[in-house]
């Protein structure tokens, strides 16, 4: 099928299907799955630009599906999502100003890739060792057999000190069990998170996800339906950010968006089957799935 | 216990089921109808095409969503 907007031959159903796999992921792990669907776009020949501004047009429609059925689970912190937002969309107009100053530069898509392949990387490794630690240490606890959402991290030293630090305003966040945490905390995680969302597309739920769970000490489970909540908030703003600038596919995100609403309401159901570490640990290889994508393209010289 | 969550499970399938003819008869809706108009309306009125453009997909979620759920609704009172 061809989609003039962005002058690309596609076949709606790779899109289709493409669209369900993010969806499923996205409910579950509470991320946009730009990491996938980003090179996935990339791969068939669409311009990096048109494949972050496309995404994020269908990761709105797939987190508001994902986000209402976490919320139905009780896995949404509301208060936290909007301050959440804020942030983030700070960092999200950044990181687009940083994508047109680079195509301006004519680098946009070397520079881009090189930056997914080291942000998707770490973020696998630190996960990887973070949550193998957390379930040697628990190994034997039973954890998953009254409380799927009972959390724990081997970062938690770490969290708690981050919560010690007292810059005010202070808030409380009742429904994510946090007595006290200091506003310019959440902001700086919202505005790093959104930064990435506006430099490598989608909700930047890959950055943000973690660094609720570790910098915020927010459970895994809350973690992720509240970062889908945030994500319709934030996705929205850089759709429209994006689509100004002429980096909107409206097309084929309605075709992603088909499969994608779907795999999202999956996803966010599995959700509640199993516990916080291991939705972690089975996290890991999402990131290091778009490393591979874009070294691929970066090494073949695929339309890069 | 397991009848209850197979019986929600099911509902589930259903509504699911529902909600894709739903989306996939949106999508082939809004190409034949507004797929030209979109084309010309990024090319020649961008803020325009930007507000549209989010309509359409949280239109999508949105409205899908509610309408799957009131046909799912009927279709379940008619079923008892």
């Amino acid at each position: 099928m061809f989609f003039p907007i962005s002058n690309s031959h596609i076949d709606p159903l790779y899109l289709a299907i493409v669209g369900f796999l993010i969806g499923i992921l996205g409910g579950f792990f509470g991320v946009g799955g730009s990491f996938i669907a980003g090179p996935a776009l990339r791969l068939m020949g669409v311009d990096w630009n048109y494949a972050v501004g496309t995404d994020l047009a269908h990761i709105v429609g797939k987190s508001i599906v994902a986000a209402r059925q976490h919320r139905t689970l009780g896995n949404v912190d509301l208060k936290l999502g909007l301050i959440m937002a804020i942030g983030t969309i700070g960092g999200a107009e950044g990181g687009a100003q940083a994508i047109q100053a680079l195509k301006r530069a004519g680098n946009v898509n070397t520079v881009v890739s090189w930056v997914a392949i080291v942000v998707y990387f770490s973020i696998s490794i630190f996960m990887l060792w973070e949550s193998q630690k957390t379930l040697r240490s628990h190994k034997g606890r039973s954890q998953n057999a009254g409380e799927p959402k009972a959390d724990h991290s081997a970062f938690g030293s770490v969290t708690k000190r981050i919560q010690r630090i007292k810059i005010w305003p202070m808030v409380s966040l009742p429904t994510s069990g946090i007595q006290e945490i200091s506003l310019w905390t959440i902001l700086l995680v919202a505005v790093i998170g959104g930064f990435f969302a506006g430099f490598l597309g989608g909700g930047a739920g890959y950055i943000r996800m973690p660094s609720m769970v570790y910098v915020l000490g927010i459970p895994t489970h809350l973690a992720v339906g509240t970062d889908l909540f945030e994500i319709v908030i934030s996705a929205s703003y850089g759709t429209l950010s994006h689509a100004i600038k002429g980096n909107v596919d409206i097309l084929i995100a309605l075709v992603m968006q088909t499969g994608a609403v779907i795999g999202a309401q999956i996803g966010a159901v599995a959700t509640q089957y199993f516990a916080g570490p291991k939705i972690r640990l089975a996290f890991v290889p999402l990131p290091l799935i778009g490393v591979a994508i874009v070294l691929y393209t970066l090494l073949t010289g695929h339309k890069l | 216990m397991k009848k209850e969550s197979a019986k929600s499970l099911r509902a589930f399938a259903a509504e699911l089921a529902i909600y894709a003819v739903l989306v996939t008869a949106y999508f082939f809706l809004v190409l034949n109808l507004l797929g030209n108009w979109l084309y010309r309306l990024d090319t020649q009125h961008r803020i325009l095409y930007a507000v549209v453009a989010l309509l359409l997909i949280v239109g999508q979620a949105v409205v899908l969503d509610v309408l799957t759920r009131a046909l799912f609704g009927l279709l379940r009172r008619r079923w008892r």
